[in-house]
């Protein structure tokens, strides 16, 4: 569901931060659109929470700009910024009630008391906590505190809200529930957000667009599906999701389709447009392989292999295959309906995949 | 965690160690000097009367019994000397915890907020002082109060003052000495409360519109109350009692009453009469302590 994205809220250009010899943030441009769903995806330490923290005002940047509406606040403290976080812990205050939580940021920002009580409603409604607003954080279960610090982070209606890590506190099956409420408010207020996960299924399933991160560095940034289907890098390919990659050379190219010399049997045929003589490497995600029993010779990219463990996942069976021109590869098969044929350690079998399924990676 | 598995017969034991200490310890002296003060002042070893002899049997104790009486506290409740006493203690008390606190907060508050292992070394430099006898502390400030003393050398040779002024036996030299003293009991508490704060707590009261200084009043100050309470309630309440500070570094004309007390037993030899002081002193201190249990209820329930 990626919506055009209109004119930039934020303008992100070549900033960079660094904590002693450490580059934590190292030349990082971006854009993000007005009500746009964005999430920084990448494993610890790799400068999205820093990154995050200068959006927030928490840290400033040792050179570029940030751009919020076409004015730079990368020197604007952040009780001075329009843009609100929700803490990885989510920072309550235990002191308060919840309603004071909620309302605390608005007293600040001269509102009414009638009006910060209206408001404090609203909220309160938007994230389904009505009746427990004179509770304290400590009295309350961990999805409730989550809702009461993205209400009182949305009460000021930010610009742009920030949020880091927000559900990692939660356990898998509410964090699924609460991801899909997540995206629900996001849509009915149309504010941006900006959130920091290293969870890949978490950014696909809220983003619009992912940014991925790696040593300080944004390395690609795209929609989920592109991003899952067409990777820069190997090393992106590697990190969101699993991916089998086959090293070699590039022979010819032509027509939107390279062959590529591997140790494996035959050249294999892959969408893409690279120059011949290359070195390049072929990624192919699990699913995108198909199983067939025996030894099949023709079909696209045909190989002969070994199933060497099935293991069973529920929705997936997940085989691992040895090739005979020596790799191991990785394929998963749904348990889909009359899919009774099953694969066992040891049966012979082809593996398979067709030429648009797969990428051709340089870097 | 089941509630049952809490009460595990070695924890049962360690659960009751406090109040078995407090028993044998507390409640029994307590008992002792309760009954003295009920008695009667006698010329005599011991120098109060009835006093109980387990052996003369039941009828003998029963008739002692009969013989204790109030009298010494109506005698409390009638002499201004002992009254100007408690209200000077508290005074001093409340005036010293709150010098205290105000000295004290920016410095555990500074503690908290320096790099972890320079943490240590701040505490060791607060405890230290504790490694020297406190009788000796209190002496070495006589020495620099008084007449001829560091204080007088120093501000003359400064040309501050031309004459020596009289540091030495007043009110200043007394509260100098208690909160000299009884710093670190401040300090402890305090910091050990505001290096638990999160400062992610800090971090999200200014994204919500706060300045520092602000974040510090509505976040820092509520959070610490707990380890206000604490610090306030280790000073006040050994204060209210203190005996050797007023006497070593005050004058003599207004007296706290740990030296009203001390003087009723050493030198009256008045038994039940300083019984009766400590009796009320305590009763009198169970308000503070009060207060605090009912703050640190509060602080549970929130838990």
């Amino acid at each position: 569901m990626s919506r055009a994205i209109s004119a930039p809220l934020m303008r992100i250009e070549n900033v960079a931060k660094r904590f002693g010899g450490f580059a934590a943030v190292d030349g990082v441009s971006l854009e993000i659109g007005a009500g746009e769903f964005f999430a920084l995806l990448g494993p610890s330490g790799c400068g999205k929470t820093t990154l995050l923290r200068m959006l927030a005002g928490f840290e400033t940047p040792d050179q570029g700009g940030i751009w919020l509406d076409g004015e730079n606040i990368a020197d604007v403290p952040p009780h001075l910024r329009p843009v609100n976080m929700m803490f990885q812990n989510y920072a309550l205050f235990p002191h308060l009630s919840v309603e004071g939580n909620i309302a605390f940021g608005l007293k600040r920002a001269g509102m009414t008391k009638d009006e910060a009580a209206a408001r404090v409603a609203d909220m309160v409604a938007l994230v389904r906590l009505q009746g427990l607003e004179r509770r304290k954080p400590d009295q309350l279960s961990g999805g409730q505190r989550q809702r009461v610090a993205l209400a009182r982070a949305l009460a000021r209606r930010p610009r742009l809200l920030l949020l880091d890590e927000p559900l990692a506190a939660l356990d898998k099956k509410l964090r699924a529930e609460t991801q899909a409420e997540l995206v629900q408010v996001q849509r009915r207020l149309g504010m941006s957000f900006v959130i920091v996960t290293h969870d890949q299924e978490e950014a696909m399933t809220l983003a619009d667009r992912i940014g991925v991160m790696n040593k300080g560095q944004l390395v690609q940034v795209a929609a989920p599906r592109t991003l899952y289907e067409r990777p820069d890098t190997r090393w992106v390919a590697g990190f969101v999701g699993d991916i089998n990659l086959f090293e070699g050379r590039v022979a010819s190219r032509g027509g939107g389709f390279v062959r590529v010399a591997t140790p494996l049997a035959g050249e294999l045929r892959v969408a893409g447009d690279v120059d011949a003589g290359r070195d390049a490497c072929i990624a192919v995600r699990p699913e995108k392989l198909t199983l067939a029993h025996g030894f099949a010779a023709g079909g696209d990219n045909a190989q002969p292999g070994e199933i060497v463990d099935a293991d069973y996942l529920g929705g997936l069976m997940r085989y691992r295959v040895k090739l005979k021109g020596g790799d191991v590869v990785q394929v998963a098969r749904a348990n889909a309906a009359g899919s009774a044929v099953a694969f066992e350690a040891g049966q012979p079998v082809t593996v398979s995949f067709a030429p648009e399924d797969a990428v051709v990676l340089t870097q | 965690m089941t509630t049952r598995r809490i009460f595990t017969r070695p924890a049962r034991i360690a659960a009751i160690a406090p109040y078995v200490w407090m028993a044998l310890f507390f409640l029994v002296p307590f008992v002792f000097v309760l009954k003295i003060s009920l008695s009667e002042t006698v010329i005599a070893q011991p120098p109060y009367a009835p006093a109980f002899d387990l052996s003369a049997g039941w009828e003998v104790l029963r008739g002692h019994l009969s013989k204790l009486s109030l009298d010494n506290f109506y005698l409390l409740a009638s002499d201004d000397i002992y009254i100007f006493s408690y209200l000077r203690s508290v005074i001093v008390a409340l005036v010293s915890t709150a010098i205290l606190l105000v000295i004290g907060y920016p410095v555990a508050y500074a503690m908290a907020k320096l790099p972890r292992r320079w943490q240590g070394i701040a505490m060791m430099l607060v405890v230290v002082p504790f490694w020297t006898s406190f009788l000796i502390r209190i002496y070495a400030w006589i020495n620099i109060l008084q007449h001829d003393g560091l204080l007088n050398a120093l501000l003359l040779t400064l040309h501050i003052i031309d004459r020596p002024m009289p540091w030495l036996s007043t009110d200043s030299a007394m509260y100098l000495g208690i909160v000299y003293s009884y710093f670190p009991f401040m300090i402890l508490p305090l910091f050990a409360t505001l290096s638990k704060m999160d400062d992610a707590l800090l971090e999200a009261a200014c994204d919500l519109g706060c300045s520092r200084l602000k974040a510090f009043w509505l976040v820092t100050v509520p959070l610490s109350l707990p380890g206000v309470a604490a610090g306030a309630l280790l000073c006040f309440i050994p204060i209210a009692g203190e005996f050797v500070i007023p006497d070593l570094l005050a004058g003599s004309d207004n007296m706290m009453i740990g030296q009203t007390l001390w003087l009723e037993f050493f030198t009256n030899r008045d038994w039940p009469v300083a019984s009766t002081i400590a009796v009320v002193l305590l009763v009198l201190l169970l308000a503070p302590l009060l207060v605090y249990e009912h703050i640190q209820r509060k602080q549970l329930e929130v838990r």
